[in-house]
């Protein structure tokens, strides 16, 4: 057992040693150590959702680099689903059936990966409504909507001339807009320049992507150019500051190399104040530019059961210099990571990730600094605002390498701290620090339900650690990665759960289930199954040739398919199997696979319908059968394909049991 | 003797009759219900769902098409209604007492006609069925409980059924009182 309760600067000198060690990596933690040494209590019962109970939250955790959002009950910890996002899954058929496909198309042509960050629930005056999950896609910039009736990415948008899309999705309080700046400066249009021109050429593009109300639809809305800094989170304003958007930046020395040192000389960095009322003033004026861009929105639709992808080929820019009154700088100590609005939407708190101190801005400070055009500087054209006009307060020593800080909404914050491997809690106006709990090990965001919103659901803390080391049973090299949930209803913070999650477990959001659990779908209805290639009942499964292509339209009720038996494929044909499920109750999906596809499965939801392509590679009989176990004679649920030479003369025939169909 | 009536004509509003199906995997049950005139459940899909489960023991699928008393017991139940508004304008305690006699009557014959029909469907069976369950029967019970396999049906009359019951205790109500005034 670590023992937290010793003399404070040791603790202090100790846990900088382990801070360094955990970022150079792999010197190996204490041996053995179970670290849990402050649980008290019964604290097995807070967590223990009986068998057959709900959990009281829905926590929707970022996959990292699986490109993936898990779902997860809060308090227990219990895994429920893997939402297929930014990276194809073979075990759903996503990104490997046809109906899936566009939506993981881009302007690069498909890719099957990203790396999902920011999970961010959509929000209506300032409250999480449950509608709908956000999550940025890093690496190839783009952000996707998930439908909070369905759990489907319903779609994805990619973002033009921007790389690194990191501080993103973050939404406004009524999810007018949700965000995407570039974390890395990019050639704006992209270019082929020389690296080294890198300050003249480069640009940094902050994104608004506009949300359509009734139905969600993205489109991006406008882009405003700033220089190439590196613009790393964001989160928009709200109460008095909505209409505001703040985005963190560091390399505000615009270097391209060895960024670890060159990045970090500038005493302070800056967070970006935008503000999208003006700027929709500057667009409603026709005051901006259009610029070429290609990109892909891709959109998913629960009638047809198919993703459509379209390309766009333009964006509207607009350029502070031309648009006085749109952005200005606010000085923030070493390049600040997460930027955070508490819930009445007064404070800014900047997390300089390589300061000492935590640097918390006032959103009136700020109005009063631009009403007096009391300026530092200016930068193409973005006035700097000074440090001390717009700092309300700062929480001195609060920890090592404080990232991100989210709110319980009663006047305390709670800020992660990377280094010293902790979360803080503080309080809002008079910076004193109140507590401060262990992580196991190097926390990264955290999550309370509501934390970022105007109105916290606080309760509990889930902190995201990036290292475990020695929490659970050894896998090889690669551990998991783990989550720690930590209750706040008290004055102390305290550790309930450890729980291991799904790739990086990068930030999360969680929400009340109650705003979620009665609108979930439980089955689409066989009659509004607008697919083209449905089959609604059995009498209508048909096999069609056109040309070299084989077109199956197969039913699947339990326990058979309708056909079982089809002849008359051949070598060099393309088969389409369009599966649909008849099944009409909660429950019941059926899966479809075949012999040698070098695809995946299709796994089927009751009334749904999907295609899986099929080109057979040898002659011979081949089986086929249903994946997901469906009922007591889900083994029997089978059938085959009969594959003849390519100049065979065996005719196209299909049955099911005795009678053939046709 | 109109609230008899009135009673009466609410079988076109709600289900006569209701079967719940209880097992593990249905913890809130699959509810199929008895109307005047057709079959049908809580969802629109419960006729399926449960003809799914019945296909594995070999009974027949309930068709509603298929069962010719949904097209004409509304008629009857029309008819009723029309001879009890008869009743009530002539104001006679010989036809209340005649009323609630064929009522009687007619739901005797009607349970009796759901038994034969409960047991045509237990008892006719696909020999070729995927389960084959030698002496059980899968005859649902006319009233009350009963353990089918995995199955707990509990058959009950529904709203209607017993807005019907309701109906004929109040036309049994005015004969009563109507006999009383009379003395």
């Amino acid at each position: 057992m670590k023992n937290h309760s010793g003399i404070k600067k040791l603790l202090f000198a100790g846990l900088i040693i382990a801070g360094i060690s955990a970022l150079t990596a792999g010197c190996g933690g204490g041996p053995g150590g179970s670290g849990s040494g402050v649980l008290g209590g019964d604290v097995a019962s807070r967590v223990y959702v009986k068998p057959g109970s709900y959990d009281e939250f829905y926590a929707f955790v970022s996959g990292g680099f699986s490109g993936q959002i898990s779902v997860y009950g809060i308090p227990s910890g219990r895994l429920f689903k893997v939402i297929p996002v930014f990276s194809v899954d073979a075990e759903k058929g996503y990104g490997f059936n046809e109906e899936t496909k566009p939506m993981l198309n881009t302007s690069y042509g498909f890719v099957p990966w990203d790396d999902s960050h920011h999970p961010e629930l959509s929000q209506t005056d300032g409250q999480t409504d449950g509608r709908w999950v956000f999550i940025n896609g890093n690496n190839t910039p783009r952000v996707a909507r998930i439908d909070l009736t369905t759990f489907e990415t319903v779609e994805i948008i990619e973002i033009p001339n921007s790389g690194g899309n990191h501080s993103s999705p973050f939404t406004t309080e009524n999810t007018e807009y949700v965000v995407a700046g570039t974390r890395f400066g990019v050639p704006y249009p992209q270019k082929d320049v020389p690296i080294n021109s890198y300050a003249e050429n480069f640009k940094g593009a902050l994104t608004f992507i506009s949300v359509d109300p009734e139905d969600g639809d993205m489109d991006i809305a406008f882009q405003v150019l700033l220089p190439a800094f590196d613009y790393d989170l964001a989160h928009s304003g709200k109460g008095a500051s909505h209409g505001w958007t703040f985005f963190s930046s560091y390399n505000t020395e615009q270097k391209n190399s060895l960024l670890e040192v060159s990045a970090s000389q500038n005493d302070k960095d800056f967070i970006a104040a935008v503000n999208w009322k003006k700027a929709e003033e500057y667009i409603k004026a026709g005051n901006y530019k259009e610029m070429p861009a290609r990109y892909a929105n891709n959109e998913y639709s629960d009638k047809t059961h198919s993703a459509t992808s379209t390309m766009k080929d333009k964006v509207k820019v607009l350029i502070p210099s031309e648009c006085p009154g749109l952005v200005y700088f606010l000085p923030t100590p070493k390049s600040p990571h997460g930027v955070d609005v508490d819930p009445t939407g007064e404070y800014i708190v900047g997390n300089g990730k390589l300061s000492a101190d935590l640097t918390v801005h006032s959103f009136s400070k700020m109005l009063k600094a631009i009403e007096n055009e009391s300026y530092e500087t200016v930068i193409d054209g973005i006035p700097v605002l000074k440090y001390d006009d717009v700092v309300a307060g700062v929480v001195t020593k609060p920890g090592l390498g404080p990232l991100h800080t989210e709110f319980d909404g009663k006047g305390n914050a709670y800020t992660t701290f990377f280094i010293s491997s902790e979360v803080v809690k503080w309080k809002l106006g008079t910076w004193e620090v109140l507590d401060r709990g262990p992580c196991y090990y190097s926390v990264g965001h955290l999550c309370i339900p509501g934390g970022d919103s105007k109105k916290p659901d606080g309760k509990y803390l889930i902190a995201m650690n990036k290292i475990t080391k020695d929490r659970y049973l050894p896998t090889g090299p690669e551990l998991t990665q783990s989550a720690q949930l930590y209750d706040i209803s008290g004055d102390k913070m305290e550790l309930l759960l450890d729980f291991p999650t799904i790739g990086e477990p990068h930030y999360a959001q969680a929400i009340p289930a109650s705003r979620v659990v009665d609108k979930v779908v439980k089955f689409y209805p066989i009659e509004a199954n607008e697919h083209p290639d449905a089959t609604k009942g059995e009498g209508a499964a048909k096999v069609e040739r056109r040309g070299n292509e084989v077109h199956v339209y197969m039913t699947m009720i339990r326990s058979h398919f309708a056909p079982d038996n089809i002849e008359g494929v051949k070598m060099g044909d393309k088969v389409y199997f369009h599966v649909t499920n008849l099944e009409q109750d909660w429950d019941t999906p059926h899966g479809f696979a075949i012999n040698g596809a070098r695809n995946a499965e299709l796994l089927i939801m009751p009334g749904q319908t999907e295609t899986l392509v099929w080109e057979p590679q040898k002659e011979g009989v081949f089986p086929f059968y249903c994946t997901d176990f469906c009922s007591a004679l889900h083994q029997e649920m089978q059938g085959y394909v009969r594959v003849s030479a390519a100049n065979a003369n065996t005719p196209l025939k299909w049955w099911l049991g005795e009678e053939e169909v046709q | 003797m109109v609230l008899a009536v009135l009673a009466l004509l609410s079988l076109f509003v709600f289900p006569l009759w209701k079967i719940v199906l209880y097992a593990p995997q249905y913890p809130d049950g699959v509810k199929m219900h008895i109307w005047i005139n057709k079959i049908g459940g809580e969802t629109e899909s419960t006729l399926q769902n449960i003809n799914i489960l019945n296909h594995y023991v070999g009974m027949k699928k309930i068709e509603p098409d298929d069962i010719p008393e949904l097209n004409y017991f509304p008629y009857i139940i029309l008819f009723m209604a029309a001879l009890g508004l008869v009743a009530a304008v002539a104001n006679k305690k010989g036809l209340y007492l005649a009323w609630v006699v064929l009522m009687v009557a007619l739901a005797v014959a009607g349970l009796y006609d759901f038994y034969l029909w409960e047991y045509d469907y237990g008892h006719t069976l696909d020999p070729h069925a995927p389960m084959q369950f030698e002496g059980e029967s899968f005859q649902p019970p006319l009233f009350g409980t009963k353990h089918i396999i995995n199955f707990t049906a509990v058959s009950l009359p529904h709203i209607g059924g017993y807005f019907a019951g309701l109906s004929i205790l109040l036309a049994a109500l005015a004969w009563w009182f109507k006999r009383k005034i009379a003395r």
